[in-house]
């Protein structure tokens, strides 16, 4: 039965592909793109393309390194980007010859985890913050202690994503370290405030866009976009920047080095840097991208909103973290199982 | 053609077989092997080095703060976790799954087929699903809730959902027809004409139970243990939905070394250990049949 039911789903890919002019295999992180720009890449270009979810990058990289994918596309984040780069997964597609390049915001055109932009463009950019309801907390959402000092009001209510080196670095910031620290003495500090706030917590889960939104989770560690859409179905939803430090990160369009339908993936790449196109990615997943002139073509509700437009006195606070070195992150995974076991 | 034996007919007629088995079972248990036995890569992955440090790792950590090596006490809390609440889930679901295998045993033989059917309905949706499914039933707004709320037995939500409780009601619900049908299989064997000599010869109630009924059914009931017990050893789907991730099963954790832990060589070693528990769980189970082969083989 199930086989008949692959057969037949398998039929209609191979039929469906061959109406069109060619194909695009994309592999991004799951809800995050934007079906109806797919349409329009495939209408504009007469390209099938099939998009594969993942949901979290070493996911993405181990899949990618086995090889046999036949995906043409990949989404990193700018911590695993160099990752993909010393392993000698990514292409060069010549991205600043392309007729779009010229969009990508100054402050996003030389950045440290791809220099001159040779492998990848942006997709979205984003923090991971806080995010509260303020009908169960008033007080200040700017700050960490929401999950590791937790207020009184919110105590079995909070929720952590299990994304540990964000959780991780996120602590580690509000102790006072750096991130990816391999200070013991620090993470001694942290292992036991996170043993001691984990009692407080009711869950460690992913979904918050639709907890936060029906109210069954009043806190939690969260993504700016995520909590956005959360608040477009409850307007007591807030993100907070902890001024003790949060992340910033960025996912980035690269094309891998044995992609099998290299035309298409690189008029993807320039779609994408269209401001148009580029709005089109945010209005869905609520997150900005760093292509200028967007703006003009983002919905209104977009325009000012609070998780997307950082508070100046809170930009200085943002760390763009890399990917810890394999001594953090055996510490890290240390305490990750001390806290869940 | 004339030379060739019959032995040698039977080893060529399942050569398909054996390259499937080879394919599909041993070929990988060997990878999971042979991985166990090396060094993490920085980013995930192996590097070719002999090593058996992800075997100390199961056992032993390093304390990271002073260097002293003690017992790997999480570790342990995580298997035992996983098998107190696996053995649980095996109990409720026999206590359920008896008296269900049982009616429908005792159905007439037209009737069977039906309620036979009915109890494999839930295999047609998705593990994924059900378990969405039970969330909606136990979280503070579902179901039970409302329901609990609406009669007056309770004035606020209870909080089940995230809780082991949760875990246990959703590895019960998915893994009940596993008990069921080993259960029915056995006591549909049962001649039933041996209630009634236990009745003759001044048998209470319990004591047909115990020494007459239970016995006989036992395979079937070792069966049925067997088959829930080791799925929900391995469970990962449920814990991480249900329990609401914050203590982990063995499934979790494993998956935690290939994913975000990055360390491949202790998740091979641990997926060891879980296939290592269950082979133990099996060989019982060998041993319980075979000593009642005798009695309940051929009726």
């Amino acid at each position: 039965m199930k086989n008949l039911m692959t057969s037949a789903i398998a039929l209609m890919a191979l039929t469906g592909a061959a109406a069109a002019e060619g194909e695009l295999n994309i592999y991004n992180w799951g809800n995050y793109t934007n079906p109806d720009l797919i349409k329009k890449f495939e209408e504009e270009n007469d390209v099938k393309v099939t998009i594969t979810d993942y949901d979290s990058n070493t996911t993405a990289l181990a899949k990618i390194e086995a090889g046999g994918h036949g995906f043409d596309i990949v989404v990193p984040t700018h911590s695993y980007v160099q990752i993909y780069v010393g392993k000698d997964l990514l292409m060069k597609p010549g991205i600043p010859e392309m007729e779009n390049y010229g969009n990508i915001s100054e402050v996003w055109k030389n950045v440290d985890w791809d220099p001159g932009r040779e492998y990848t463009v942006p997709w979205q950019w984003g923090t991971t913050g806080v995010a509260v309801n303020k009908s169960a907390y008033s007080g200040d959402v700017n700050t960490s202690a929401i999950w590791l000092d937790t207020p009184d009001e919110l105590k079995g209510k909070v929720n952590v994503v299990p994304e540990m080196q964000d959780v991780m670095n996120l602590a580690v910031m509000y102790m006072g370290g750096e991130p990816c620290t391999t200070d013991k003495a620090k993470l001694k500090e942290v292992r036991d405030k996170l043993v001691e706030a984990k009692a407080d917590w009711m869950s460690m889960d992913y979904g918050m866009t639709e907890k936060l939104g029906n109210g069954d989770v009043m806190a939690s560690v969260n993504w700016n976009g995520s909590t956005f859409r959360a608040r477009l179905n409850n307007p007591d939803v807030t993100y907070g920047y902890p001024k003790e430090g949060y992340i910033v990160w960025m996912d980035n369009v690269a094309i891998l080095k044995d992609a099998q339908n290299v035309e298409n993936a690189k008029k993807f790449v320039n779609f994408i840097m269209d401001p148009e196109n580029a709005a089109m990615i945010s209005a869905f997943a609520r997150y900005a991208n760093g292509i200028d002139g967007s703006d003009d073509f983002m919905p209104e509700d977009m325009k000012g909103a609070p998780e997307i437009v950082v508070p100046e006195e809170l930009k200085a606070a943002g760390k763009f973290t890399s990917s810890c070195p394999k001594e953090a992150q055996d510490l890290y995974t240390a305490i990750w199982t001390d806290l869940q076991k | 053609m004339a030379r060739s034996s019959p032995a040698r007919t039977g080893w060529l007629l399942s050569t398909p077989a054996l390259i499937l088995l080879f394919i599909g079972a041993l070929g990988p248990l060997a990878i999971v092997v042979v991985y166990a036995f090396l060094e993490p890569g920085e980013y995930s992955g192996v590097v070719w080095n002999f090593s058996t440090e992800a075997w100390f790792r199961v056992f032993f950590e390093r304390d990271i703060f002073d260097d002293t090596v003690s017992m790997a006490d999480a570790h342990l809390t995580i298997f035992w976790r996983s098998v107190k609440l696996s053995l649980l889930t095996t109990f409720i679901t026999f206590v359920i799954g008896f008296p269900t295998a049982w009616f429908i045993a005792t159905r007439p033989p037209t009737q069977r087929a039906i309620w036979l059917f009915l109890i494999t309905i839930p295999f047609w949706t998705n593990l994924l699903i059900r378990t969405f499914a039970i969330m909606e039933v136990v979280r503070n707004q579902g179901l039970l809730n409302s329901f609990l709320m609406w009669t007056g037995v309770i004035g606020r939500p209870l909080q089940i959902l995230y809780t082991d409780t949760a875990v246990l009601i959703g590895m019960a619900y998915v893994y009940l027809p596993l008990m069921v049908l080993p259960l029915f299989a056995a006591i549909d064997r049962f001649d039933f004409k041996l209630i009634e000599a236990g009745y003759d010869l001044y048998a209470s109630r319990t004591k047909v139970l115990r020494r007459v009924i239970l016995p006989i059914v036992r395979p079937g009931i070792v069966a049925g243990s067997i088959l829930v017990f080791v799925p929900s050893l391995g469970a990962y789907v449920t814990p991480r939905i249900l329990g609401g991730g914050k203590n982990m099963m063995i499934g979790n954790f494993i998956e935690l070394q290939f994913g975000q832990g990055r360390n491949w060589p202790l998740g091979a070693a641990l997926s060891l250990i879980l296939l290592l528990i269950v082979l133990v769980a099996l060989i019982a189970y060998v041993r319980v049949t075979s000593n009642d082969g005798g009695r309940d083989g051929q009726t």
